[in-house]
């Protein structure tokens, strides 16, 4: 008798923890659902479909936008500016960001101030970095004055303005604004890998760059693959940014996926043709997502003895 | 006769040494010149444009086209007071700070709920949930803003703080949790069952136990909340038609469309948008690192 009441009240018990552990996921889950999965299923649908966003949902044309994207130039053009921002920010914003990072991982005076001013423009909003850039890059700008003054005015050409030179304008800004977020992720990495080791390869003869070449970077290789990660995401997810400065010009030469798709689904109401093109851009995303993951991150996960 | 010899080469190679101590200082002296001019001149070009904004709002127009380095001379006032007189600044002011404040409460009280169960309890799901979470870490809005217009139509939440700050909350939740999660793990089962004992229930629990024990994390994640929903451009941008209802970043890309031969008035606004984000920041730098590099390094 008493066993079963016991037995019965640990049932209840679990019944009401499980009732708990369900009301505590709700709220997050039907605001998750609502606002995020349910929008991305509806992108899904509207992208078979053409539509303004105002009338009735009734002109089914199938995949016609999907091929209407990948025939279009201007929409290919934008693909390949985001894939020239996606390999200039491996190849120069990552290394530049580490180099700084070996650089501030040692103590001296003013590293603290420094670490403060590199990671500023992380919280300066897009649109504010777009604005003062333009400003100092445009005509008559800082820029060309101080490059007057330093006496190379050859030096100085409206780079946003050009279409051959404008998504190194760009990219130049992206890197302002972001390279300081990546050096502190990488820093925290450098944090995180014990001083004996590089003192180890020091009293080994190894030199300082011999240290870091074989001893910190494979160490630090968890970090730089997710630094390398969401530099890619975001690489592809550029919106603000070349919105505010060149909305996509001069004649599309900085369109990239999300500022074409905003184009033709808000400024020309073709909302379902702007939902193909964002579909297309998370299929890119979540492909590339779902493979860095399966043959790159996934080392991380399985040997990861070294970090924790 | 020995000696001398011991001697001499005693001092010979204390010189060897010396000289190799001073090749190496010489070394490790220019390494760290290198250095000192690198990272001074990456700090230059950071600071620069903000005082160039900050300072330019300072001039006229014609002193800007003229001279735009140096001091201004004469300062000028009038760009910076008129934008605080103006009233529209202060009501951009005003959105932004409702928004943000409604987005950072309802993501990290939502987000606590939710990550706490998936931290501490066993029940069918559990790592399906986590995973669905995670994944939306790899789509911000930009993927789904077509058909979230047309939901927040449907809401009835256009032109409303509303329909900025429930979205914002939605597309932060992922991080909220991933920060979140290992925290909430950290705290000992033993203090649950001991607030279970004294008649605390789940809910008591976590509002009287769980939550004040994380107060660190939970800093971190709302810092992070609030640096994302202040600087949220998209969102805005479809969702707001009525100017009362402007966040900041819709002000300053206006203003900047509207005077856009007025440099200085355009850099005055710009930098009385930037001043709080700036003074957030120097303030909250360590919550705001501690999460981003606990969010991606570990997580």
């Amino acid at each position: 008798m008493a066993t079963a009441i016991r037995s019965r009240s640990r049932t209840g018990r679990n019944l009401r923890a499980v009732g708990a552990a369900g009301a505590f996921m709700l709220p997050a889950l039907a605001l998750y659902a609502l606002f995020v999965l349910f929008p991305i299923i509806q992108a899904a649908r509207f992208s078979l479909f053409d539509w303004n966003g105002l009338e009735a949902l009734d002109q089914f044309i199938g995949l016609a936008n999907f091929e209407r994207a990948l025939a279009d130039p201007i929409f290919l053009g934008a693909v390949s500016h985001n894939a020239f921002i996606v390999i200039l920010s491996l190849t120069v914003q990552i290394p530049f960001a580490l180099g700084l990072a070996l650089m501030l991982n040692r103590r001296f005076r003013g590293r603290a101030i420094l670490r403060l001013i590199f990671f500023a423009p992380y919280v300066i909003a897009e649109v504010i970095t777009a604005i003062v850039w333009s400003l100092l890059l445009q005509p008559n700008g800082l820029t060309e004055h101080f490059l007057t003054a330093i006496g190379l005015e050859d030096a100085y050409h409206p780079w946003l303005a050009d279409p051959t030179t404008v998504l190194f304008a760009l990219f130049f800004v992206i890197t302002w604004k972001f390279f300081g977020f990546h050096m502190i992720l990488l820093l925290a990495g450098l944090q995180g890998i014990p001083r004996e080791v590089e003192e180890a390869a020091a009293i080994d003869g190894a030199s300082r760059w011999q240290g870091i070449r074989f001893v910190t970077l494979p160490l630090l290789g968890p970090t730089i693959r997710v630094s390398v990660f969401l530099s890619v995401i975001g690489s592809l997810q550029l919106f603000d940014l070349v919105w505010v400065t060149t909305r996509g010009g001069p004649v599309n030469a900085s369109n990239t996926m999300a500022v074409y798709m905003f184009d033709r689904g808000f400024v020309r109401f073709q909302f379902g043709y702007g939902s193909a093109v964002a579909v297309i851009l998370f299929l890119i995303c979540f492909v590339l997502a779902l493979a860095y993951q399966r043959w790159v991150l996934r080392r991380d996960t399985e040997g990861a003895t070294t970090y924790g | 006769m020995a000696e001398p010899a011991t001697v001499r080469d005693g001092v010979a190679a204390v010189d060897r040494r010396a000289g190799r101590d001073a090749r190496a200082r010489i070394r490790r002296t220019a390494g760290s010149m290198v250095r000192t001019v690198v990272l001074l001149a990456v700090a230059g070009v950071i600071v620069i444009p903000v005082a160039y904004a900050v300072l330019g709002g300072f001039r006229d127009a014609p002193q800007l086209a003229a001279d735009p380095v140096g001091l201004p001379n004469p300062w000028v006032w009038s760009n910076y007071t008129d934008s605080l007189t103006s009233p529209s600044f202060w009501v951009q002011l005003r959105n932004s700070t409702l928004v943000a404040g409604i987005s950072t409460v309802v993501v990290v009280l939502f987000g606590a709920l939710a990550a706490s169960v998936i931290a501490r309890r066993e029940f069918p799901g559990r790592e399906l949930a986590y995973t669905v979470f995670t994944l939306g870490l790899l789509f911000p809005v930009t993927v789904a803003i077509l058909p979230l217009l047309i939901l927040v139509r449907d809401l009835g939440l256009l032109d409303n703080p509303l329909g900025l700050a429930l979205p914002e909350a939605a597309f932060g939740l992922p991080l909220t949790i991933i920060i979140l999660r290992p925290f909430f793990r950290s705290i000992p089962q033993e203090l649950e069952d001991a607030a279970s004992m004294d008649g605390c229930g789940p809910l008591g629990f976590f509002f009287r136990i769980l939550l004040p024990l994380s107060r660190p994390a939970l800093v971190t994640v709302g810092v992070l909340a609030i640096v994302s929903s202040w600087n949220q451009f998209l969102l805005p941008l479809v969702m707001v038609s009525s100017e009362s209802n402007w966040t900041l970043p819709l002000g300053v890309t206006n203003f900047s469309t509207q005077y856009t031969t007025d440099t200085a008035r355009i850099l005055a606004y710009t930098t009385l948008a930037l001043v709080p984000a700036l003074a957030f920041y120097v303030v909250a730098e360590r919550e705001l690192v501690g999460g981003l590099t606990a969010g991606s390094v570990k997580g």
